[in-house]
């Protein structure tokens, strides 16, 4: 459904995107992951038609999006990051501008209309000027202007960003509950968002594709991501065979008086002290530094088990 | 193009602009209106029937003057400083269509603006002379095609900034160049000057204001806005090119 071959854009003299090749099948919902200015939007606002590649080639359902961006166009819906909104429309009148500006046929925009505003809960907002909605709910009318037309593709920038955990929970369902015959893009710099929503990940650094790979598989590969302090009243011997008989807990040592380890993710921290506890020794610290998204990047770069296509 | 147009209107009216654009324009233009006729009755021997009109035309062009920089300034720069020209270029919508369905809007306020200062002369009609209709309708017909000149020259700029001010107080600046340029004839001397009168949007507009049409003036003002678009859309796809920030 998306095919991008060798992408290049330049800003001036600056490289936002480098070569970066990947393709997405029809249906399948992909996850794009990497820190702030790492290109994950100069991407996606290539795919959308915003603006032309540099060199290299993006198709959208066959289409090439620079030759016929019409074309391209009428099949993706697109969050931007940030989700800008005119303050001075309502909910409704700012739709149905959408509805006309993406030349759907007069007789479907009322029911179409109608269709994302339950779609994304917005009924009692709908006579609301978005100018006056919380950032939760605007955020929502940028998917509801995504979703407008039913299309085949939605590339949804960050669509998390910015609210709070309960927001953020409610547009990660909306999300999920859009997977199915859509092909979806999203892209997100929280590692764990993405691998809950997508069925593969595109991990991107610095303009360069660094991995892909599903999930499961990226945990795997970035065992290790959590490390963990932990001090306790007991004999150290004893402590050591208990902790490494925890499922999740490697490359244990003991570090100035204390056990220092890597865990998976924080349900191995859960494990642990339950483990601990249940023996009866006091916990005395217990205390996890994740490794920031950079760190896990070069893990995947270069601990990286076999390379896998497309890697830098 | 409709699309974007019935967006603009929406947003003219529900942010209160246009209402204070046409209000300020009409009061402004009937406070002159008055004054220019109670000069022409008090002082007597004038041709109310044309020359209060010649008068009162070219109050209404400073006003225009004034106030049409304020119905162009939001159209791009606001869309610019939201960052929702971006999601425009997702839709399938040509830059050309985005350009001229925002012209459209602020042409459609600007005739709504005119037409009830139409009523000046009505009124005068029934208690005073019956006023010269043919050159009446010249003049406004000079004074909508001076105005839509004046708006392409506000869209160009708009799309040039992200502050809605400075598209207002720019579009002024040039306008108002554009209306003093023939002034100095001594500085720019005789060859220069017919070259300018002939580019000047206000001398252009004299013989509209004494009743006449000339088709080279229409041409001029259509082709005057026509070049002032086309730049705009090529503004925007430069813009494009070199990334939306
Ligand atoms: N229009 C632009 N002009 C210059 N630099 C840009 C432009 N757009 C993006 N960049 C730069 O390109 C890099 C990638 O940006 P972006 O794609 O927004 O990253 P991400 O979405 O992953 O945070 C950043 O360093 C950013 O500053
Ligand atoms: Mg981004």
């Amino acid at each position: 459904m998306i095919e991008v071959a060798h992408l290049t854009k330049e800003f001036g003299d600056f490289t936002a995107v480098r070569d970066v090749s990947f393709t997405i099948a029809p249906g399948e919902c992909v996850g794009f992951l990497g820190p702030n200015g790492a290109g994950k939007t100069t991407t996606m606002r290539v795919i959308a038609g915003i603006f032309p590649p540099t060199s290299g080639t993006v198709r959208v359902g066959g289409h090439d999006v620079q030759r016929e961006p019409n074309a391209t166009r009428r099949l993706v819906g697109y969050f931007p990051e940030n989700a800008p909104y005119y303050p001075e429309m309502s909910i409704e009148e700012y739709l149905a501008f959408v509805a006309r500006a993406k030349r759907l046929p007069r007789a479907a925009r009322r029911s179409e209309i109608e269709r994302v505003i339950r779609a994304t809960s917005l009924g009692e907002m709908r006579r609301r000027l978005v100018g006056k909605l919380s950032k939760g709910f605007r955020q929502r009318v940028g998917l509801a202007q995504a979703l407008l037309g039913d299309p085949q593709v939605l590339i949804l920038d960050e669509p998390t960003s910015g609210l709070d955990p309960e927001q953020v929970a409610e547009i990660r369902e909306l999300v999920k509950s859009l997977r199915g015959q859509r092909t979806i893009i999203f892209s997100s710099h929280i590692l764990s968002e993405v691998s809950q929503v997508a069925q593969r990940v595109v991990i991107i650094n610095r303009g360069r594709v660094v991995a892909e790979d599903h999930p499961d598989g990226l945990a795997r590969r970035i065992e290790g991501a959590v490390t963990v302090h932990l001090r306790a009243e007991a004999p150290e011997s004893e402590l050591r065979l208990l902790l490494s008989s925890v499922p999740g807990v490697h490359d244990l040592a003991v570090v100035d008086g204390r056990f220092r380890f890597h865990a998976r993710d924080e349900a191995v921290l859960r494990e642990v002290s339950r483990a601990v506890t249940a023996r009866g020794f006091l916990l005395l610290e217990l205390s996890r530094e994740s490794l920031s998204l950079e760190e896990i990047f070069l893990r995947l770069v270069h601990v990286g088990d076999e390379p896998r296509q497309g890697a830098a | 193009m409709i699309a974007i147009l019935r967006k603009e209107l929406v947003t003219y009216f529900s942010s209160l602009l246009a209402y204070v654009v046409i209000t300020l324009f009409l009061g402004v233009s009937g406070f002159y209106f008055y004054s220019n006729l109670s000069f022409f009755l008090l002082s007597g021997g004038f041709d109310v029937a044309r020359g209060l009109w010649q008068f009162q035309l070219h109050d209404m062009r400073q006003i225009m003057l004034t106030l049409l920089p304020l119905l162009t300034m939001r159209l791009f720069a606001e869309e610019r400083r939201l960052g929702t020209l971006e999601l425009l270029w997702t839709y399938p919508l040509r830059d050309v269509q985005i350009v001229l369905g925002k012209y459209l809007a602020s042409l459609l306020v600007l005739l709504l603006m005119l037409a009830p200062t139409l009523l000046f002369p009505a009124l005068l009609t029934q208690t005073h002379a019956p006023v010269a209709i043919g050159a009446l309708l010249a003049g406004y017909l000079g004074l909508f095609l001076l105005g839509a000149a004046f708006l392409a020259c506000g869209i160009l700029i708009s799309a040039l900034t992200d502050s809605q001010v400075l598209a207002a107080a720019v579009t002024f600046s040039l306008l108002l160049l554009f209306w003093v340029m023939t002034w100095n004839e001594a500085a720019v001397g005789a060859p220069a000057l017919s070259v300018l009168s002939k580019l000047s949007l206000f001398d252009r507009f004299y013989v509209f204001s004494r009743g006449g049409i000339d088709s080279r003036d229409v041409t001029f003002f259509v082709l005057f806005s026509a070049v002032f678009l086309a730049w705009t859309v090529l503004a925007l796809g430069s813009r494009r090119w070199r990334g939306v920030k």
